[in-house]
């Protein structure tokens, strides 16, 4: 045992001469992109500057925002590479970003209602990424279910118990996506459709990349995902299909190079290959299938691909604004944590109630059953705070810990978790004697 | 916690060597389990904004509905997933140690195996063989026209759980049933004792250490896992409530460290009340080197039942295996009871860059397991021979390691070690070694609980009359502990090492190039994508094979030892 102490001991040694033998063109990203992203890039990038290396270092978004956090007093990293615009917004405010402008000139500013890039030149998009509903073909036809096209479908009794979405406290993209759907619909309505949708999930996951795998293997049937998911999946073989309802929402994907990057230079000459027309056209690849944030590109992408500058339905959404958004980011995701993820087994049991007596009512229409059915989604869709509340600093500093919160996070976690599940046993009594009279 | 034993001749006073020992070890869990943490779990005491030092978030855990529902339910899915680990490892224990049972050791490392389960592939193979839509499911569906819904809710954890963890229960159990007196059994037999009657009165509370060791392991393992759950979409348990709260991005929640906090509480006292029910009671023997209990030979009848339920059990728990063989072998599943079809391209993928990431893997996790084993037993050592003050707070400290969320060390490893430089500017918590010690310390308590088995069946007398014929205490200790523990250490390194194998949460955050990757963490790389499915299942069936090669072969080495030691003398 000692000796193999001893041996232990050489080996780590040797690690340290190892360390001092460094590459003087080494660039150091921090990614979450998966393998399949990653390797054609670098293959390209290597190849367009050499001299240079990529060492690319996986985690997911979070570690990744806390691991750059954690080592910045003596940062090793040149650059972050990432989807989720939240989260460069959230190293921007911890001042871990380097301000840069790209070489790259002529981009578009805007894509879909989003903006490309940082206004103040933290963080730049060099892909796109579109919302929407993804399914498994198999699964479908052997539950008997059509194909879903719009969220609005998503509402509907039959799909109750077949949907997988991402939690938008755990998926930056799926954030957005939610915080437009609130822009769009407004406070009030935005969450009804939020919660009439949750009724019907079978799962809320706690990856993005959750919700494809689930798909894919068939585990569940339709998933609310970002496109390069599903066209990926559909690239490797899996039977799937994928649409954008007609009113959607596409996201910049991100790249920033990191405060005090020890190789600057590196980090530079890689956004500025990943912005060029030789790093855009790598997106189009089939691992990858991502919208390039090039418009000249689209001429060469094949065929159906779909086009973010051109394609109305893109074009459709209401405009978004990010101050509105910034605000009440934590309350926005806390509240469907607490209203719809923690709540899943209460809502479901309240859906499931209205789905049945909505169907008897399909056979039978009563007036007061009618009524009672309404007054239960009326409960379901009731919010325990307004959009002005939602914004305000008593409730905004409850989460950030600022001077003028009035209660704690989990005080306010609590009240909200206690008026959904009163409200949804509610919601469930009521559709439930509703369903006794059309009997 | 206290392990007094029976016997009156407790060790008078500590030696020098001792009081060396435990600051040595004090040190050591000091700066790399509780600093680390403590940074980090600190936060749990401070009011959000000010920082301030406050209890109001332990108010607010109790005034949560979420986290109490949470917290029982994390105390019935451990309770429960005890009772089925129990009832699938105590077949496979009694059957390969009390019995002249052909292939015991291939049982024995076959029934290991699902510890070995390698993350993100695990979940997926186990979702498409036993999820509701799942091989299992979708041919019941077929043939009978309904589902079960093995894998949903409490239950589904339950289940998943029972298969993952049992190993524990049936590597200490084996281990103490082989380290019983014969003499024991003998006895009761001259008095008339036999079959059930004497495994229910003799045997079995003979076995209790190592019965206990497993069990108390299975509960807290089950309690402070996250990574089951979270695959089952199973949020209200405390585990993955700590989880989510502690990796949202941009958030700065306290609660999260506080059901950290409350985590390593229910873990402590769990195996305090484990050591509650050992007290007072003797279980060491005198005799050793014999081969333990003799073994029975099994009749033609008896053993058609034995090698059926064995079969069937091992069926069970190596199910995720064979799914996990299938996902590396298929080119689409999805919705099926089987791949569409098979192909070998997965591991033509992976083949190039496995060899790195098993070298890596093989060096993180054997070194891990020595020095689990090393500090372990010197540690079971100190609480159970002597009555050196501070013994019993190694033991709480290193089984708090249990509770402490793979993220949360890691992040406490950067913030601890990433301001120490090396000359030449390189930070301390990016070297390798670090995530050495990073394993070592989250699977020090599994090598720590097999020790103290271990070492509780051995008589003291065995030391005394060492010590009466003149050896000193070292001596006796590396001439007569060390040589009697042996299948215990083993038992600890192997459980060790083969769960640092696989190990991912806290090597993610430490891991600063590809070079010195381990496999879990090339796993990760790849399971980001759906094309990337098939060669992650390839690189965890190769974690897996690798992992139960040297498994096997030290149980090999040792036995062959043994059998030479026996021989020699």
């Amino acid at each position: 045992m000692l000796k193999t102490i001893a041996v232990a001991m050489l080996i780590s040694a040797a690690g340290l001469m190892n360390a001092y033998a460094q590459d003087g063109g080494k660039v150091t990203v921090v990614t979450s992109f998966s393998k399949d992203v990653t390797d054609p890039l670098k293959a390209g990038f290597e190849a367009a500057n050499p001299g240079f290396t990529l060492d690319v270092q996986n985690k997911s978004t979070s570690s990744g925002v806390k691991y750059l956090d954690e080592i910045k007093a003596n940062n090793q990293v040149d650059l972050f590479w990432a989807s989720a615009p939240d989260a460069f917004d959230s190293l921007k405010g911890k001042n871990l970003l380097a301000k840069f402008t790209p070489a790259v000139t002529g981009l578009p500013d805007r894509v879909g209602s989003y903006n490309v890039n940082d206004p103040d030149g933290f963080y730049f998009g060099f892909a796109a990424s579109g919302y929407g509903i993804m399914w498994n073909e198999r699964y479908l036809e052997a539950n008997g279910l059509a194909k879903p096209a719009e969220w609005s479908d998503l509402k509907k009794p039959e799909y109750f118990d077949h949907i997988a979405i991402a939690a938008p406290s755990r998926s930056g993209t799926t954030h957005l996506t939610i915080e437009t759907i609130l822009q769009g619909e407004g406070w009030d309505k935005g969450w009804g459709t939020l919660k009439a949708m949750g009724g019907n999930l079978q799962q809320v996951t706690e990856r993005s990349f959750g919700v494809p795998d689930a798909v894919n293997s068939g585990q569940t049937g339709i998933g609310v995902v970002i496109d390069f998911f599903a066209f990926s999946a559909q690239a490797t073989g899996f039977p799937v299909g994928f649409a954008y309802p007609s009113v959607t929402t596409v996201v910049p994907a991100n790249v920033a190079i990191v405060a005090n990057a020890p190789n600057r230079k590196g980090a530079e000459a890689f956004i500025n290959y990943l912005l060029s027309e030789p790093g855009q056209t790598v997106l189009l690849e089939p691992s990858i299938r991502r919208l390039p944030i090039n418009p000249a590109l689209y001429a060469k992408a094949p065929e159906g691909f779909p086009n973010p500058f051109k394609d109305a339905r893109f074009q459709s959404m209401v405009s978004f604004d990010a101050d509105v958004s910034k605000k009440r980011t934590d309350v926005v995701d806390t509240l469907y944590d607490q209203l719809i993820t923690f709540q899943l087994d209460n809502l479901k049991a309240a859906t499931r109630a209205i789905h049945d007596t909505e169907i008897a009512l399909a056979a039978g229409e009563n007036a007061q059953a009618r009524t009672l059915l309404d007054e239960a989604r009326g409960m379901i869709a009731a919010m325990p705070i307004s959009a002005e509340q939602a914004a305000s600093a008593e409730i905004g500093d409850a989460f950030t810990g600022g001077d003028q919160k009035a209660a704690r996070q989990a005080q306010l976690e609590q009240q909200w978790a206690a008026f959904a599940t009163e409200k949804y046993a509610a919601a469930k009594a009521k559709a439930e004697e509703a369903l006794a009279l059309t009997q | 916690m206290t392990y007094a034993l029976s016997s009156p001749s407790q060790r008078v006073s500590s030696r020098p060597g001792q009081t060396a020992a435990v600051l040595v070890i004090a040190l050591f869990l000091g700066v790399f389990l509780i600093v680390p943490a403590g940074t980090v779990i600190y936060a749990a005491f401070t009011e959000k904004g000010t920082g301030t030092f406050t209890f109001v978030n332990f108010f607010d855990f109790f005034g949560t509905d979420l986290f109490v529902r949470s917290f029982w339910n994390s105390v019935y899915v451990s309770g429960m997933s005890v009772i089925w680990a129990t009832v699938l490892a105590l077949p496979l224990a009694v059957l390969t140690t009390r019995f002249e049972f052909r292939g015991a050791i291939v049982i024995q490392t076959l029934g290991f195996v699902p510890l070995i389960m390698p993350p993100f592939v695990g979940a997926v193979a186990m979702q498409l063989l036993f999820g509701r839509n799942g091989t299992v499911n979708l041919l019941l569906n077929d043939w009978c026209g309904f589902k079960l819904p093995f894998m949903d809710g409490p239950n589904g954890v339950i289940f998943v759980q029972s298969l993952h963890y049992f190993p524990f229960i049936l590597i200490n159990l084996s281990t103490s049933l082989r380290n019983i007196d014969r003499a024991m059994e003998e006895a009761a037999q001259n008095l008339g004792a036999s079959g059930f009657r004497l495994f229910r009165r003799i045997v079995f509370p003979l076995a209790m250490p190592g019965y206990l060791a497993g069990a108390s392991l299975v509960f807290v393992k089950v309690f402070d896992d996250l990574a089951t759950p979270l695959l089952l979409n199973v949020k209200d348990m405390l585990a993955p409530q700590a989880y989510l709260r502690v990796t949202s991005v941009g958030l700065t929640d306290p609660m999260g460290y506080v059901i950290s906090v409350i985590l390593i509480a229910v873990s402590i006292f769990a195996m305090w009340v484990s050591a509650i029910t050992m007290r007072g009671k003797d279980y060491s023997t005198v005799q050793r080197g014999g081969g333990g209990l003799s073994r029975r030979q099994l009749g033609t009848g008896e053993s058609v039942v034995a090698y059926g339920v064995v079969m069937l059990i091992l069926l069970l728990v190596l199910s995720p295996h064979i799914g996990l063989l299938l996902l590396s072998l298929a080119t689409v599943w999805s919705f099926s009871p089987l791949p569409d079809a098979f192909t070998v391209a997965h591991y033509g993928r992976v083949f190039g860059e496995s060899s790195l990431y098993i070298k890596n893997t093989l060096i993180y996790a054997s070194l891990a397991g020595l020095i689990d084993v090393v500090v372990g037993g010197a540690i079971a050592y100190l609480v159970l021979r002597t009555r050196i003050v501070g013994r019993r707070w190694l033991d709480w400290a290193a089984t708090s390691a249990l509770a402490i969320p793979g993220v949360v060390l890691g992040i406490g490893y950067l913030r601890t070690f990433y301001g120490v430089t090396l000359p030449d500017g390189t930070p301390l918590a990016t070297l390798w070694v670090m995530v050495v010690l990073a394993l070592a310390i989250r699977r020090l308590p599994y090598a720590l609980r097999a020790c103290y088995a271990a070492l509780q069946q051995i008589s003291e007398s065995l030391e005394e009359a060492a010590e009466n014929l003149g050896a000193t205490k070292l001596r006796t200790v590396r001439r007569i502990v060390l040589p009697l523990m042996m299948g215990g250490l083993l038992a600890g390194f192997v459980t060790s090492f083969s769960t640092a194998a696989v190990e991912l949460s806290a090597t993610l955050m430490l891991i600063q190039s590809n070079s010195d990757a381990p496999i879990a963490y090339g796993l990760y790389v790849f399971m980001q994508s759906p094309a990337g499915r098939g060669p992650g299942a390839a690189l965890g069936v190769i974690a897996v094979v690798m992992v139960a090669l040297c498994t096997l072969l030290s149980h090999y080495l040792i036995e062959r030892r043994q059998k030479a030691n026996g021989m020699a003398k």
